[in-house]
């Protein structure tokens, strides 16, 4: 029973019991969040750090509200900022962190297994908050704890999930851990941000059309388009990707009649979502924002409160 | 669990009536207060602080605001708990604020979940007065506490283990004290 880890790297590896705990938890922390007092002294004296080597502004201050709340010290570093710009290595940066005696390390990277590399490397707890397009699995996860809000997380629940399969972790992190529940997934993508062989490493249903991923979905997960990435042209233009992929009041019609509308952020609005749906009633997304930290919450919780 | 060797301190009946006592007990000492509020602990606590809301209701007529308490966030052996208690629901629907708060636990032993269930209470507001109601007192206490309202005192020493069963969670009422040996791996009641 419970969560036993040192570390949380992914939802690839965590069964549907681990899964269900921490949503367990979290369900139990969403209650401080309505208090005049919104703190509890679970972590006093434990120290976080949140090694952010990418671009952050939602994840790391929900990981930093988190902290606090549960009165841990939380210290945030940012690339941009630090020694890594005058040219210091990841694994320097990180002895040189770990010499400072944290319980609790978070960290984002734009390789796929810094998180892993750091978690084998040093004794405090180290949560993945993004790696490279592997994975986000507090994100993940919080997705998960708004779904249950609204719907039973069990088998004969469909999500679709649409948008750059290909370079979300997000996507991958919901896709290990919905399937893991049992919950039928079906994923839609231009095919230039598919990877290849998807439907062989995970049991999903892949769409061609997004209306295919549509019927019958009770809930709909909107990615964002990286435009950063649009250099390599993935598809001919934003405005071809908004009307054959965008998510519209028309096309969601086709999703159950209480099908809700998700979205990790930040959102381009008018690309993969209408500002119609987006701020719709059928649209959770920033439920999925309250609902970061209680879940961040719960995992600070199971691995800062375990003793180093 | 072998009930062989459990050595009975009450049974349903009695402790029926000891809720019943204490009810009055809270009622009598509290007469005039506007704001009195039960506040239970999770979890056998909060089985006894409904009872207690029942019986004040059908006595008095009063129907008395009921709080859950968690304490798992405010306890003193977080770090160095073996394994991770699972976190319960803590509701407070009504303010703490000037409020006469009964706290309701099942058994007060070294004092160190009263302490806690405090501090989370105190968080939530400022209440006049916190007033203590037990089932059982088992003494052997690690810290200056002690309860205004007293169901059984049951005198016993560390290595004894009390166990109080209710109804609504363990399917009969049953308080029992038996040597630690023959329970061995069962969780204790209190920390």
């Amino acid at each position: 029973m419970g969560f036993k880890r040192k570390d949380l790297l992914g939802t690839r590896d965590l069964s549907a019991v681990e899964i269900r705990t921490l949503l367990e938890s979290a369900e139990s922390f969403k209650e401080i969040a309505e208090r005049p007092l919104k703190k509890v002294p679970a972590l006093r004296g434990k120290t976080v750090v949140n090694l952010f080597f990418e671009p952050s502004t939602r994840t790391r201050t929900s990981f930093e509200i988190a902290a606090k709340r549960l009165s841990a010290d939380a210290v945030n570093m940012s690339a941009a900022t630090s020694s890594v710009v005058k040219g210091e290595s990841l694994i320097d940066t990180v002895d040189n962190i770990q010499a400072m005696a944290p319980d609790i390390v978070v960290i984002r990277h734009r390789y796929v297994g810094a998180a892993h590399l750091i978690a084998g490397r040093i004794g405090a707890s180290v949560i993945n908050a993004g790696d490279g397009a592997n994975e986000h699995p507090t994100q993940a996860l919080l997705d998960l704890l708004t779904i249950a809000e609204h719907k039973k997380l069990e088998p004969g629940l469909t999500v679709a999930i649409i948008g750059d399969i290909a370079h979300s972790r997000v996507a991958r992190s919901n896709i290990w851990a919905l399937t893991t529940l049992g919950v039928t997934v079906k994923v839609c993508a231009p095919p230039t941000m598919l990877p290849r062989g998807l439907e062989e490493i995970a049991e999903i249903c892949v769409c061609r059309r997004p209306e295919e991923a549509l019927v019958g979905a009770d809930v709909v997960m909107m990615l964002r388009i990286q435009l950063e990435r649009q250099d390599r042209l993935l598809f001919p233009s934003i405005r071809d990707y908004a009307r054959i992929f965008g998510l519209n009041r028309r096309r969601l019609e086709l999703a159950r009649p209480d099908a809700i509308v998700m979205h990790p952020g930040p959102m381009n609005r008018g690309v993969e979502i209408t500002s119609e749906v987006a701020d719709g009633e059928r649209s959770v997304i920033l439920n999925q924002v309250s609902n970061g930290v209680a879940l961040r919450m719960a995992v600070l919780f199971f691995l800062g409160g375990q003793g180093a | 669990m072998s009930q062989i060797v459990e050595n009975k301190i009450c049974d349903s009946q009695e402790m029926g009536l000891i809720l019943a006592r204490i009810a009055e007990e809270i009622v009598a000492r509290n007469q005039g207060h506007q704001k009195l509020a039960l506040v239970g602990i999770l979890t056998r606590g909060v089985c006894l602080a409904r009872r207690l809301q029942r019986i004040i209701k059908d006595r008095s007529g009063r129907e008395l605001p009921l709080g859950i308490l968690d304490i798992t966030l405010y306890r003193d052996d977080l770090s160095h708990a073996t394994h991770h208690p699972v976190l319960r629901k803590t509701e407070i629907p009504f303010s703490l604020d000037d409020a006469t708060v009964i706290l309701v636990d099942d058994v007060l032993y070294t004092g160190r979940t009263v302490r806690s269930a405090m501090d989370g209470l105190i968080d939530f507001g400022r209440p006049q007065s916190i007033q203590l109601a037990v089932l059982v007192d088992r003494g052997c206490r690690e810290l200056p506490i002690a309860a205004d309202y007293v169901g059984i005192e049951v005198p016993a020493s560390p290595q004894d283990r009390v166990m109080v069963r209710v109804e609504e969670s363990d399917g009969f009422d049953l308080v029992t004290v038996n040597p630690r040996s023959s329970f061995e791996g069962e969780s204790a009641n209190g920390i």
